[in-house]
């Protein structure tokens, strides 16, 4: 009986470790150590009517964003982490992925200057000036990035600057399977 | 011209002190209270280690914002909590929902501290019966057995 009792301080470290190893080994695999899980994951996108960052007078809804899979891109002009991340998206939405904007908490003029000078890879630029939408979808720095399907259901989000791995670790599949499901 | 001066460093403190205190215009001192309470059990989720109240990142100031709101709005304590949560999810709160996933981090440190209760009450209670009775062996039948061995031993080479 003694000799059992001796172990088990041993037992208890090694689950502490087990558990510290985990968190160090996910935080290897590149992920931001920010990262919180989002309730919003398997949830509709929430519902917004706002202006276009190009056009003031169109405005864009939640009904907009359906009938196709796509990624919705939290950014502003203010966000230098925005600025890496912007050739990425003009990459792939020159492969044809279909990208959405929400211009979150920033000028139209400058967003528009952006847009201009840095091209425009979103399909709907959303403007959330007063950051609303932001705060309805949870965010708390961008980029962030979700992905919704045809449904306008959010199926994942990412926080952080979208790279070449990232696509490719993190969203190309699911991306692409929800392009498959949509079809009929 | 000295009380002066001390006057005025008082005054300019207390004017400052009251400016942390934020711009919002509470209908009611029980309100004001209501938005400390609330804001101080929010975590802002950007900077984690500080709650909303305390925090100067712009996620906070716009947290505080939307808390104001609603409570003007006429939500309940709990509804403006839950509203956090649906949109940063658990990690907002400082004081966990109770649920499956948060029963260890609730009733951890109780069963720790039973566990440890328990450890000391065993030891305590072998040491009394031990005191009373001295004679009484508190070996183990392990080490028991190991003694008679020794014994035999020593019989042996005596005879």
């Amino acid at each position: 009986m003694r000799r059992v009792l001796l172990v088990v301080p041993l037992l208890i470290f090694l689950l502490l470790a087990g558990f510290f190893l985990r968190d160090l080994l996910s935080k290897e695999e590149g992920k931001n150590e920010l990262t919180l899980p989002s309730p919003l994951v398997n949830q509709p996108f929430p519902e917004f009517s706002l202006a276009s960052v190009l056009d003031e007078q169109q405005t864009i809804t939640r009904a907009d964003l359906l009938g196709k899979p796509a990624l919705v891109n939290v950014w502003a002009t203010w966000c230098v982490a925005c600025r890496v991340e912007h050739p990425v998206l003009n990459k792939l939405s020159a492969q044809g992925v279909v990208i959405h904007g929400v211009n979150y908490k920033d000028e139209t003029i400058a967003a528009q200057k952006w847009l201009k000078d840095f091209h425009n890879p979103y399909q709907l630029n959303i403007s959330d000036a007063q950051g609303r939408l932001g705060l309805d979808l949870g965010v708390y720095g961008a980029p962030e990035t979700f992905l919704i399907d045809a449904e306008g259901v959010v199926r994942y989000k990412f926080i952080g600057v979208i790279d070449e791995q990232v696509w490719e670790r993190e969203l190309a599949a699911q991306y692409q399977a929800l392009v498959e499901e949509a079809k009929p | 011209m000295k009380r002066w001066l001390v006057g005025l460093t008082l005054g300019a403190v207390l004017l400052s002190a009251q400016a942390a205190v934020d711009t919002f215009e509470f209908k009611s001192e029980q309100e004001r209270e209501r938005f400390y309470s609330i804001s101080t059990e929010l975590r802002c989720p950007k900077c984690q280690n500080q709650n909303i109240a305390d925090s100067d990142a712009p996620i906070a100031h716009d947290l505080r914002n939307e808390v104001f709101r609603l409570l003007e709005d006429g939500r309940s304590d709990d509804e403006i909590v839950d509203y956090m949560v649906a949109r940063y999810g658990d990690f907002v709160r400082y004081r966990p929902a109770l649920n499956a996933e948060t029963l260890v981090l609730w009733f951890g440190p109780l069963f720790f501290l039973l566990a440890g209760f328990l450890a000391v009450f065993m030891l305590v209670r072998r040491r009394q019966r031990a005191a009373k009775d001295p004679l009484e062996t508190i070996l183990t039948s392990e080490e028991q057995q190991q003694l008679d061995q020794l014994l035999e031993e020593k019989k042996k080479r005596d005879d």
